[in-house]
């Protein structure tokens, strides 16, 4: 079973393991569970033991990198020199990219020992990670449920025990969403925050890169690596990295929570009760919590789908088999048009799953003449409406708390054949990306009370299942979202990993 | 505000995104796509007069930064991932444009 950053870390400077021993046994882990999870697209174990091994040999050098020989997993949008790199699409099944993403980059250069790309939802477009080329992943803690998407690899990697950090990127809730599902800790970071070079690109108004990990610790340690700007992007932000660890002293005495009791009306009763259980434990702590009003917010999910899919469908445009990725091979002879636009259309429609297909679909459709006034234009009108109803409620409070997903995490195939009851499960997350805030989902206990789920999940039972609290915070300050979640995460218990072992397949 | 779409329509929004789609998927679309306007109906009542539209979310942090020459991807290693190239020539290729 894999441990934390802090952990690997003091097992490593002590002597107790090599960066080794601490790789072979992520390797093993990953061999044993992922039969049965589906979490990774690709597994590069001779790279990652010959990566352990040079950190081993030079222990001088690695002393006080932040993350020497502690195992990473890559969400699988993210660019890797010479791995392949796929989005969880045909169209890029066997796309090798020729440069490594600015966050790669950084997790080398703190030690990290990358061990393979994590599954996720095709062009990390849906909330179920039942969107991938290459299957669903499966949630550990309940194998016949999904993770949660779109970085639901990532989530359930983390979860499993088989990393102890992974990372994924959130465009409407893409890692909170997960975290939530599968009991761990997820960051999405202020958009600017984290680079975005080398990140296949969703919306890219709304998209950032952030950590999944079993402890704010280890997600604050993780941000502390990849925070800061970054020329080859001109979105990332100049703004100055704290020490992200030096926050967590858990004291909270001086925070204000504010709630948006209006906005949880008829979610999941066991969620709003977690909800409001870790709320009261923070008011334990000392926090105050204030009642704020968000009017606005319940624009936010057909805010996002309208502004999001007008994005991806100008990003996907890329995708048209002559420089990189999948071209169709069909010249036969009932194609109609044999030319170049031909070959574009046919590639994208073979290339791109059906989510896709239709998000490019609705996009195209509010960017097109005639309709961008009412749609696209209206929702970025709207955008700014739910803006300002955080700078707001940031008046007077601190952080904006509510749950991270309205319902424990559903059964494969529950939600697939009906998109919009999909993206209702997004109703709390896309704020944040809209808004551009900083957003922390942290465990906050389980359904069916203190029960936890049988050995590998048990497909009858309703018990067990995770539930995320959400934290939103000021534009980059992080620190207070990590301080606060730090806080809570020490008054609490919650079983950090699966009933174990996850039967093999 | 069309609350479905006709096959047509669908036709049309699919030829502008270069994408081949088959008469099952005209049908699905044609349905799912009014559908998920239906539900993004309710922004239409909001009054959004005056408000200007956000974009992005960069605010003020977009920072210039001096226009040097930076080591770039090489020529052979960015033609390595097409489906069909001309390496030797440097280029990418394509089926043809022009009747």
């Amino acid at each position: 079973m894999s441990a934390t950053i802090r952990e690997v870390r003091d097992a490593i400077r002590s002597g107790t393991r090599s960066a080794a021993d601490v790789c072979s046994d992520a390797l093993a882990r990953i061999e044993q569970a992922n039969p049965s999870l589906n979490a990774f697209n690709t597994v590069v174990a001779d790279r990652a033991m010959a990566r352990a091994r040079e950190i081993d040999k030079d222990p001088d050098r690695w002393r006080s990198a932040p993350l020497a020989g502690v195992p990473v997993a890559l969400k699988d949008n993210l660019c890797t020199r010479g791995v392949r790199t796929t989005a969880s699409s045909r169209m890029l099944e066997h796309y090798v990219p020729p440069y490594d993403a600015t966050v790669v980059a950084r997790l080398e250069d703190a030690g990290a020992v990358i061990v393979g790309k994590t599954n996720c939802d095709e062009f990390a477009m849906g909330s179920s990670n039942e969107n991938s080329a290459f299957g669903p992943v499966r949630n550990p803690w309940a194998l016949d449920r999904i993770p949660g998407g779109t970085s639901g690899g990532s989530a359930a990697a983390v979860a499993a025990g088989l990393t102890p950090v992974a990372l994924g990127s959130d465009t409407g809730g893409s890692i909170r969403q997960p975290a939530a599902l599968c009991g761990v800790v997820g960051l999405k970071p202020t958009y600017g925050r984290v680079s975005r070079y080398g990140l296949i690109a969703h919306a890219s108004s709304l998209d950032q890169i952030g950590p999944l990990a079993r402890t704010v610790h280890d997600v604050a340690v993780t941000l502390g690596v990849l925070a800061g700007p970054d020329p080859a992007d001109a979105t990332s932000a100049a703004e100055p990295v704290p020490d992200y660890t030096a926050a967590l002293t858990g004291d909270v005495r001086d925070i204000r929570i504010g709630v948006p009791r209006a906005l949880l009306e008829g979610i999941d009763a066991e969620v709003a009760r977690a909800t409001d259980a870790a709320l009261e434990r923070l008011r334990l702590r000392g926090a105050t919590l204030v009642d704020v009003d968000l009017p606005h917010a319940r624009y936010a999910t057909p805010v996002y789908y309208l502004v999001s899919t007008a994005e991806a469908s100008s990003n996907l445009a890329r995708y048209d088999g002559v420089r990189y990725g999948f071209r169709a091979k069909d010249d036969g002879p009932n194609t109609k048009d044999r030319g170049l636009r031909g070959m574009y259309a046919r590639t994208r429609a073979q290339g791109f799953g059906p989510e896709v297909k239709r998000r490019i679909m609705l996009g195209t459709y509010v960017l097109s003449a005639g309709y961008y006034d009412a749609y696209y234009l209206k929702a970025q009108r709207a955008r700014t409406l739910i803006l300002r109803d955080y700078d707001r409620a940031f008046e007077q409070v601190d952080v904006v708390a509510m749950p991270t997903s309205p319902t424990p995490a559903v059964r494969i195939g529950e939600r697939v054949s009906n998109p919009v009851q999909m993206y209702l499960m997004d109703v709390f997350t896309v704020s944040a990306n809209l808004s551009g805030l900083p957003a922390i989902s942290v465990p906050c206990g389980f359904t069916g009370g203190s029960g936890t789920a049988q050995a590998g999940g048990s497909p009858s039972s309703d018990g067990g299942l995770p539930i995320g609290l959400q934290l939103m915070g000021r534009r980059f300050d992080e620190a207070t979202l990590l301080r606060i979640a730090d806080a809570y995460e020490r008054d609490t218990e919650w079983p950090t990993q699966p009933p174990l072992p996850i039967p093999s397949r | 505000m069309p609350a479905g779409f006709t096959r047509d329509q669908i036709a049309a929004i699919a030829a502008l995104a270069h994408l081949d789609l088959d008469a099952a998927e005209i049908d699905l679309f044609a349905r799912q796509l009014g559908e998920i306007l239906e539900y993004a109906e309710v922004v239409q009542q909001l009054d959004t007069a005056g408000v200007q539209p956000t974009s992005s979310v960069t605010g003020s942090h977009l920072s210039d930064r001096a226009d040097e020459v930076q080591p770039s991807i090489d020529r052979d290693e960015a033609l390595a991932g097409a489906p069909d190239a001309a390496v030797d020539a440097g280029f990418f290729r394509v089926p043809r444009v022009l009747g």
